[in-house]
């Protein structure tokens, strides 16, 4: 029975918890206990407030027995990444800069959720301020892949993504500034959308780059993602780059399953440093939306190829001012060797903050001083409105979705890309673009891949489609669609 | 002072910063200086914030305030709308869209370690003048007036205070957040003296639009001023130095007049000048080099990414340019050319928009005599407040004054402060009991000879201040109208020129003293205590003594 509810949907529990087959305290205490069983060798948890989460189950079930639920998701568990605020609950960003930090506020995308009545628990480990692709910049623990704890499980919302893998929870909330919801998602084999950049309020959200920041969904099937969007969409008064388009049916376009009429296939997504087996898994992918009388057109977004530079120009630009307030004078950590107030900031700062941090501030420090302006950030802006044109056109031309790989290998070994940085850097190529155009852009499993080495264990490989903007209900649809079809989505890795 | 002594000419620039006045900050919804009072009115509608001085430290902050991890800055409409105001007032434009850049800097008192600023080609107002007055020859006689052109105001945030005590220093967010708007003047003004009446313009016309106090020992304005000097006759601009510190308006024409005399020490000496910024010691009375150009700090500037644009649509200017008041020295001159009021009174009436306003309602109640109810108002009434401050000043308790002066509402329990109290009263607040129209029927009254203006000043407006009445019932209740009546005047005209007292000034006036019939009036008006009509006593007075 317990393990049963830690491998069923959000939908399902939603539907168990309205027809009084389970409670919300039960719902979670089968995840709590399944974190405490397995959370040893995933490290998906940084810490979790066990009281408060069940006195939030609590509170739902009482509403449930009173006949006044807050929504469907009302007692349906939600873990968050360490980078959204929840008042009275450390926001440590992974960071020893901010280990000590308890936020006073809510983000507003848990306002939302409290709302709804779901019940928010645990904080998932992270890269630190979210800079990294494996998770393994985190100052506090090495988070594993459920599918094969040798490996990473993607990154920065590697606890997201492992925790919904490993059944610790049916959703959780993490951060996308270049891939860092759907990477994660595509390899633990679950399903992370990155919504178009103003749809979630960022309010609360611990600012990494903020232009390509925002906050999405990670769930086990498509129609758990749009559950979850729905409730955290939508225009805010604390965040003044959300946008006042109107929050849609997205689950109700989930179940709807209406296949796009024509998916893009852009060729430089497809060319050399792609892994053949993710390459055949994602090409079979387009082959089913081809047999369902979907048009596949071979497209080409020229611009792509500056992707990389431009996206760590822009964000470790953006990343070196919006970290400057971690400088120990007010709530972070204040080293204790400092003796002046400019030894507080150069100490505390060069104690606490881990060396990617140092080397991202660094880099955008650089980039954006006096007389390198116009030749870095300058031109990376220019090189993103390139991008966000080639997109346009080819949405323009008729594209619904653009189809391609989320990540050229499946799950890497832990430490083995740590060494070579620029590899690593490199390993973001598919997934950057949707963040400096903006777009929505999500991952879901379309395969498996047998890991070398003959431990006989399988590593998930992760589809991407990318939408227009404020495309999410047909994105979510085209996604749903070949869900439906294949057994990959839903699973829950064997831990063992 | 727009001469130096030598053949050098003064270039001068200044920085101005004012707070807006607004209830929130500038991109956090905390509170700022002022509390609302009228929460339906436009934050520069008169009344409708109160300035609060004191709160306790790091109080009037936010998440968004204190820079913590997520918090994201909202742009306050109110700044916005105060600046566009602004540019409007300055005869500026307000551009299309207008961007925000972050000036990256690390300092304690900075929360976020950066500030939401402009770019001066971005900035939320463009170009505009303010018009300005130097000193006249006298107080009395109108000096030479100029325009000085704006390069452009930027709307940015201010930072919070440090203090600094023997165990540490502490640092309260109190102020950081507050809107602040950074004018820049080309390098227009040339003389100490026409930076100190740039500033009085300024303030004049800030405080008039409800845009902002400007009160400098609040720190509601602050200035920084660029200097330079060149030959005369050049019209090259030379390297300048910036000066800062500058807290008052005595500190910015005295530091520019220290800069000045030092460029010109060490150019005479041969040296040249370096691109520097300087701070003022008002205290010693000299400026002390900050950090030179190779020291200044690079902002690394870029768009914000947190806000948009921000643009006002031309409809919302339109309503924006109906709130602004008359200029002040538009309105100065329009009193002089519609009323034919000489600068001695207009140069008191426009300065206090509350008794400009008062003046120009009291005119179209009686709209035969502007000239008489200016005077009326800057000579007695004005008169009456001042020495009303005096007493306060001099210890006298506001409910002490009640009885004198009427306003005792305001009392509270009479604790106050005597300085605050001297200060709260001003002219609304003095004349509050009473109307425009008190002041038109009480100049009407003499007009029609039915008061003189002795008694007027003397008997009538310190009643009418006291109780409210009108002219007339206070006329009415003291038994105070004017006499005309020849026959009574007449008696008493004789009974005085009998008295053996008289005869010295009678001969004296007839010998062609013009002023000798003045120690012959003043009885005559003293035994009618006061009633006699002075014209009517002048006339008869000479008729009598001619047929002596």
């Amino acid at each position: 029975m317990s393990a049963d509810l830690t491998t069923i949907s959000v939908a399902e529990a939603s539907r168990r918890l309205a027809a009084g087959e389970t409670s919300a305290v039960a719902l979670l205490r089968a995840h709590l206990d399944k974190i405490a069983s397995g959370d040893a060798s995933i490290r998906a948890f940084l810490a979790i407030d066990e009281a408060d989460a069940l006195a939030r189950a609590a509170a739902s079930d009482a509403r449930r027995a009173a006949g006044r639920p807050l929504s469907a998701l009302d007692g349906v568990p939600v873990a968050l990444k360490d980078n959204i605020a929840v008042r009275g609950q450390r926001l440590s960003c992974a960071s020893k800069i901010l280990e000590n930090f308890v936020s006073p506020y809510d983000a507003t995308v848990v306002a939302k959720l409290d709302a709804a009545g779901a019940v928010i628990f645990g904080r998932l480990n992270m890269d630190e301020f979210a800079m990294g692709s494996s998770c393994e910049n985190s100052a506090f623990a090495k988070t594993t892949n459920p599918w094969d704890t040798s490996r990473i499980p993607g990154g920065s919302s590697g606890g997201s993504a492992a925790s919904v893998a490993a059944g610790f929870t049916p959703a959780a909330l993490g951060s996308d500034t270049g891939g860092s919801i759907r990477q994660p998602a595509g390899h633990c084999g679950v399903v992370g959308l990155k919504p178009t950049y103003g749809r979630v309020s960022r309010y609360g959200l611990a600012a990494y780059a903020s232009s390509l920041d925002q906050i999405g969904p990670v769930a086990r099937t498509v129609e758990d993602c749009a559950l979850l969007l729905e409730v955290i969409s939508g225009r805010d008064a604390h965040d003044g780059t959300s946008l006042s388009n109107p929050v849609e049916a997205y689950a109700d376009a989930a179940r709807a399953k209406v296949l796009p009429k024509v998916v893009g296939l852009p060729a430089e997504y497809f060319a050399e440093g792609l892994d053949p087996a993710v390459r055949d898994a994602v090409l079979a992918a387009a082959d089913w939306y081809r047999a369902q009388g979907c048009e596949i057109r071979h497209i080409s977004l020229p611009t792509v190829a500056h992707a990389i530079p431009a996206y760590y120009i822009i964000a470790t630009a953006e990343a070196s001012s919006n970290l400057s307030r971690y400088d120990g004078i007010r709530y972070t950590r204040r080293s204790e060797r400092a003796t002046d107030a400019v030894d507080v900031f150069a100490k505390s700062r060069g104690e606490f903050f881990g060396p990617e941090v140092k080397k991202r501030v660094i880099l955008g420090s650089f980039t954006l001083s006096a007389g390198f302006y116009d030749a870095y950030y300058g031109r990376a802006q220019k090189v993103r409105t390139l991008i966000r044109e080639d997109f346009r056109k080819a949405f323009a031309d008729g594209v619904d979705v653009i189809l391609s790989p989320i990540a050229p290998t499946p799950a890497f070994k832990l430490g083995e890309k740590t060494s070579d940085p620029l590899s690593m850097y490199l390993s973001d190529l598919y997934t950057i673009s949707a963040n400096l155009a903006g777009l929505p852009a999500l991952s879901l499993p379309c395969g498996f891949a047998d890991a070398n080495g003959g431990s006989g264990k399988k590593l998930p490989i992760g589809l991407q489609l990318t939408g227009r903007p404020l495309g999410e209900a047909p994105l979510l649809a085209a996604a749903a669609a070949y869900e439906a079809a294949h057994p990959y989505a839903g699973q829950v890795a064997p831990l063992v | 002072m727009s001469a130096s002594p030598s053949g050098y000419e003064t270039v001068i620039g200044l920085e101005v910063h004012v707070q807006l006045k607004t209830a929130s900050k500038v991109f956090a919804p905390a509170p700022s200086a002022f509390v609302k009072a009228d929460p339906a009115a436009p934050a520069w509608a008169p009344g409708a914030l109160e300035f609060r001085a004191d709160a306790a430290p790091n109080t009037r902050v936010d998440p968004v305030v204190l820079g913590l991890p997520g918090a994201l800055p909202v742009l306050n409409v109110a700044a916005v709308e105060q600046s566009a105001r602004f540019a409007l007032l300055t005869e500026g434009r307000v551009p299309d869209a207008s961007n925000w850049v972050r000036k990256n800097y690390f300092y304690p008192d900075s929360p976020k370690n950066y500030q939401i600023s402009q770019f001066p080609h971005d900035a939320i107002a463009l170009g505009g003048r303010v018009e300005i007055e130097l000193p006249g020859p006298s107080r009395n006689i109108m000096g030479e007036h100029k325009y000085i052109a704006l390069d452009h105001a930027h709307l940015e945030e201010d930072v919070g205070k440090l203090t600094h005590t023997s165990s540490g220093s502490l640092v309260d967010y109190n102020r950081a957040g507050t809107p602040l708007l950074e004018i820049v003047t080309a390098p227009d003004l040339r003389s100490a003296d026409e930076a100190v009446a740039f500033l009085n313009a300024l303030r004049m016309m800030l405080s008039q639009a409800g845009i902002s106090d400007c009160d400098m020992e609040k720190g509601q304005m602050r200035c920084d001023v660029n200097v330079s000097i060149r030959p005369r006759g050049d019209t090259k601009l030379y390297t300048r130095t910036e000066m800062k510190n500058l807290n008052s308006v005595s500190s910015v024409k005295a530091g520019i007049e220290y800069e000045v005399a030092r460029q010109i020490r060490e150019v005479e000496a041969g040296r040249t000048i370096s691109q520097e910024t300087r701070g003022w010691n008002a205290d010693e009375g000299r400026n002390y080099l900050l950090r030179s150009k190779e020291n200044a700090e690079d902002y690394r500037y870029f768009p914000d990414p947190d806000l948009l644009p921000v643009r006002v649509a031309p409809e919302r200017l339109a309503e924006l340019e109906k709130s602004l008041p008359e200029r002040p020295f538009e309105r100065q001159r329009r009193y002089a050319e519609q009323w034919s009021l000489p600068y001695t009174v207009t140069s008191v009436l426009v300065p206090d928009p509350d008794l400009a306003s008062f003046f120009e309602a009291a005119v179209a109640a009686h709209p035969k005599n502007p000239l008489g109810i200016a005077n009326l108002l800057v000579n007695d009434l004005l008169g009456a407040l001042a020495a009303a401050k005096m007493q306060i000043a001099e210890g006298k308790r506001l409910n002490e004054l009640t009885s004198d002066f009427g306003f005792g509402d305001s009392t509270e329990n009479g604790k106050l402060k005597t300085e605050n109290e001297a200060s709260a009263l001003t002219f609304a607040s003095f004349t509050a009991r009473i109307t425009p129209k008190h002041i038109a029927e009480l100049v009407a009254l003499i007009d029609s000879g039915t008061l003189s203006k002795q008694q007027a000043k003397e008997a009538v407006l310190p009643d009418m201040l006291a109780t409210g009445q009108t002219a007339d019932a206070i006329v009415a209740a003291k038994g105070l109208a004017q006499s005309n009546d020849t026959g009574e005047i007449e008696a008493l005209i004789r009974e005085v020129l009998a008295l053996p007292t008289s005869a010295k000034p009678i001969a004296e006036f007839k010998a062609g003293n013009e002023k000798a019939l003045n120690s012959l009036k003043g009885p005559v008006m003293k035994a009618s205590k006061g009633k006699a009509n002075p014209v009517v006593v002048d006339e008869l007075v000479r008729k009598l003594i001619a047929i002596l």
